[in-house]
């Protein structure tokens, strides 16, 4: 029997590795071999898929790209046998670009298959649970406050003083939302959390429940993601029917149970307070904050909320000590960060590292340049509201301090490269006309500015006054940061501002101007 | 293939009963009529509003709000183009226009023949291989014209 691997994850899926694992079974069929075609999560090495990997004594050994059509020549050429192709990467594990990073959240994404329980186990899966149950609620919040972990949905609040706040509530229904609405351009490490390894995801969440005395929890997703959808429902069936959820979570005395809502196009909803009054069946509107939602969240009580990565982050900590994961990263960047490598790229992917790699190791040595060869012009770090990066500023390190510090931010970890033919004046205009259709309309800086920032930026393209216009785009920004109810108009300017001021020629605003004024 | 049933208040209430006992049912009840019809018809509001002791105004307000609700049922088969940033990073504009031409729709429209309708989407987490589409529920990466024209030609088969 000999024992093979292609994703299941949707990226691997969108490349053709339904189609090769097909053929792979047709062709063993024929061919009389027999072959177990498991289907697993992706390693996130995204230009490899589909990736096919080969299970052999020394390891699993991986070809790829494999094309459905090409299917026989690879068997024929004896690949699994585990031979020499001009597509075989060698041993995965020893590949560099993956044995260089350092998967902790990603652990055992791409290793094992997403939809065994039994897999997930023997692979350090509920050992975290484990832990917690023992520690109890107050020793859980100790070792996630130790651990440094900070809310990887993009704002970076410290996810143990979050909880802290919820646990002392007094007793009475409480919540965990996981926020998986991830709808931030250049960023899918929730989708191949919940695709690859959706027990990481529920175990967490069952940890918060138990450290908070919440006894209930939904998974907000959204409808762009039906397969993280069904990975999910079918992994929070088998916990459940394995005891790990219910009234009595592996036999801890403890209650606690979830389920996965589907959200509705809305990119707002990815905003926390708005997701909430999704949840509640109601439009997306953001909330006033105070009061924070850790005291009036999710139908008025109590409410945990946070990114899918924070949550699926707790089991490591829990499992091998808050100190352990606190002792990778730098400043007050703890960890590592799940870092995705996205647009014109040679090497997208998902790239698991500790906080502190610079922007340019990323974009060059990980990244390996654009994919189109030409040469890179402008990152976007941090999703639709993140800030635009020329080449001059490539030694940022990774931190959410040191973005801060440069009028970036690091978000939800999503890098989006774009080459030489970008034009910036286009790219500021779309970040206002993105807000303007995702506005959810409630304060008036971003619905009104949003729209009227497209107007300006229009009228500098069309070289209408353009250094009095270029005043007002400013202004308006600085009102839009200042003055609005939520990230969405609060941050747009930060692509917007960034590609201003970074790229002035393409506003034919000559570079000589900020030179003159500097 | 998605087929839609056509509506008739029995059918939407039947739906509507279904969901209804959960907490923040809502979003639930619309996805699951537009499952059944391919859409939420503007006279099933007032039905959820009697359902969950909440106003039309209410439910108006929610169906409105949320871009995947729709007044019509979609064509055949709906194909949506991302268009976000890594999308834009990766040459989607050119193949916006393309695939605009070879359907003879705009964003939001649907095929003469009512086999397609195309659609803008804000990111399908495939930033990795982009740019791409989802047709219905499958999913399509690395796109360029050639693979865009084998998705064009599915779309309308």
């Amino acid at each position: 029997m000999t024992r093979i691997y292609i994703s299941r994850d949707s990226g691997a899926l969108a490349l053709g590795a339904d189609s090769v694992a097909k053929r792979f079974e047709q062709e063993a069929k024929e061919r009389g071999i027999e072959l177990e075609i498991v289907r697993n999560g992706s390693r996130g090495m995204y230009w490899l898929e589909p990736l096919v990997e080969i299970e052999t004594d020394q390891g699993r050994v991986g070809y790829g790209p494999v094309k459905p059509s090409k299917v026989d020549d690879f068997i024929e050429a004896g690949i699994l046998e585990g031979k020499p192709h001009d597509k075989c990467i060698g041993l995965v594990d020893e590949y560099p670009w993956f044995k260089n990073q350092t998967r902790l959240t990603f652990a055992r994404i791409g290793i094992t298959d997403p939809r065994s329980l039994q897999d997930y186990q023997s692979h350090g899966g509920y050992a975290g649970l484990k832990n917690a149950i023992e520690a109890g609620p107050d020793g859980i919040i100790e070792e996630v406050l130790t651990s440094g972990l900070r809310g990887r949905g993009g704002a970076g609040f410290p996810t143990g003083i979050k909880w802290r706040t919820v646990a002392d509530t007094p007793p009475q229904q409480k919540y965990i939302v996981c926020n998986a609405d991830e709808g931030d351009s250049g960023t899918f490490a929730d989708r191949m959390v919940m695709e690859g390894d959706p027990f990481v995801l529920i175990e967490g969440m069952t940890i918060a429940g138990i450290a908070v005395g919440a006894t209930y929890g939904y998974i907000y997703v959204r409808s762009e993601y039906p397969h993280s959808i069904e990975a999910l429902r079918e992994a929070i069936d088998t916990a459940r029917e394995a005891g790990f959820l219910g009234t009595n979570v592996a036999g801890s005395g403890f209650a606690y149970d979830m389920e996965v809502r589907e959200g509705a196009g809305a990119y707002v909803c990815g905003e926390e307070t708005s997701l909430l009054d999704s949840l509640e069946g109601k439009r997306g509107e953001v909330r006033a904050k105070p009061p924070l939602p850790a005291h009036i969240g999710l139908f008025g009580q109590p409410t945990i909320i946070n990114n899918v990565l924070s949550l699926a982050t707790v089991p490591i900590i829990m499992d091998r000590g808050g100190a352990f994961y606190r002792d990778f990263g730098m400043g007050r960047s703890r960890g590592t960060m799940p870092i995705q490598l996205a647009g014109n790229i040679k090497h997208g992917g998902l790239y698991e590292t500790a906080f502190g790699i610079t922007l340019g190791e990323l974009v060059d040595e990980i990244g390996g340049g654009t994919y189109s060869g030409r040469p890179v012009r402008a990152v976007q770090v941090g999703g639709p509201l993140g800030a635009y990066f020329p080449r001059e500023m490539f030694d940022t390190p990774f931190d959410y301090e040191a973005f801060a510090a440069r009028d970036g931010l690091i978000g939800h970890g999503g890098v989006v490269v774009f080459d030489d033919t970008v034009d910036m004046a286009q790219q500021a205009h779309f970040a206002m006309e993105f807000c303007a259709i995702e506005s959810c309309g409630k304060c008036t800086p971003c619905r009104i500015g949003a729209a009227r920032g497209m107007e300006v930026i229009d009228r500098i393209m069309a070289d209408e006054e353009r250094q009095a216009n270029i005043e007002i785009l400013e202004d308006l920004c600085h009102t839009m940061k200042l003055g609005s109810l939520c990230a969405l108009g609060g941050f747009a300017p930060y692509p917007v501002m960034s590609a201003l001021t970074h790229f002035p020629e393409d506003f034919g605003a000559e570079k000589k101007r900020l030179d003159a004024a500097e | 293939m998605p087929k839609y049933e056509s509506w008739t208040p029995e059918r939407a209430s039947e739906i509507i009963a279904q969901h209804q006992n959960q907490k923040g049912a809502t979003l639930p009840i619309l996805h699951a009529l537009q499952e059944s019809f391919g859409c939420v018809p503007l006279d099933v509001e007032p039905m959820i509003a009697d359902a969950l002791n909440i106003t039309r105004a209410e439910v108006h307000g929610c169906v409105t709000f949320y871009h995947d609700y729709r007044r019509e049922p979609p064509g055949r088969r709906t194909l949506k183009l991302c268009l976000a940033e890594s999308c834009q990073a990766s040459g989607v504009r050119a193949l916006e226009k393309r695939a605009k031409e070879k359907l003879g729709v705009e964003m939001g429209g649907t095929t003469a023949d009512a086999r397609v309708t195309l659609e803008a989407v804000y990111c399908l987490g495939l930033c990795h291989s982009s740019p791409a589409a989802m047709l219905d529920k499958d999913v399509y990466a690395a796109l360029d014209e050639e693979r865009l024209d084998e998705l064009l030609k599915e779309a309308q088969s």
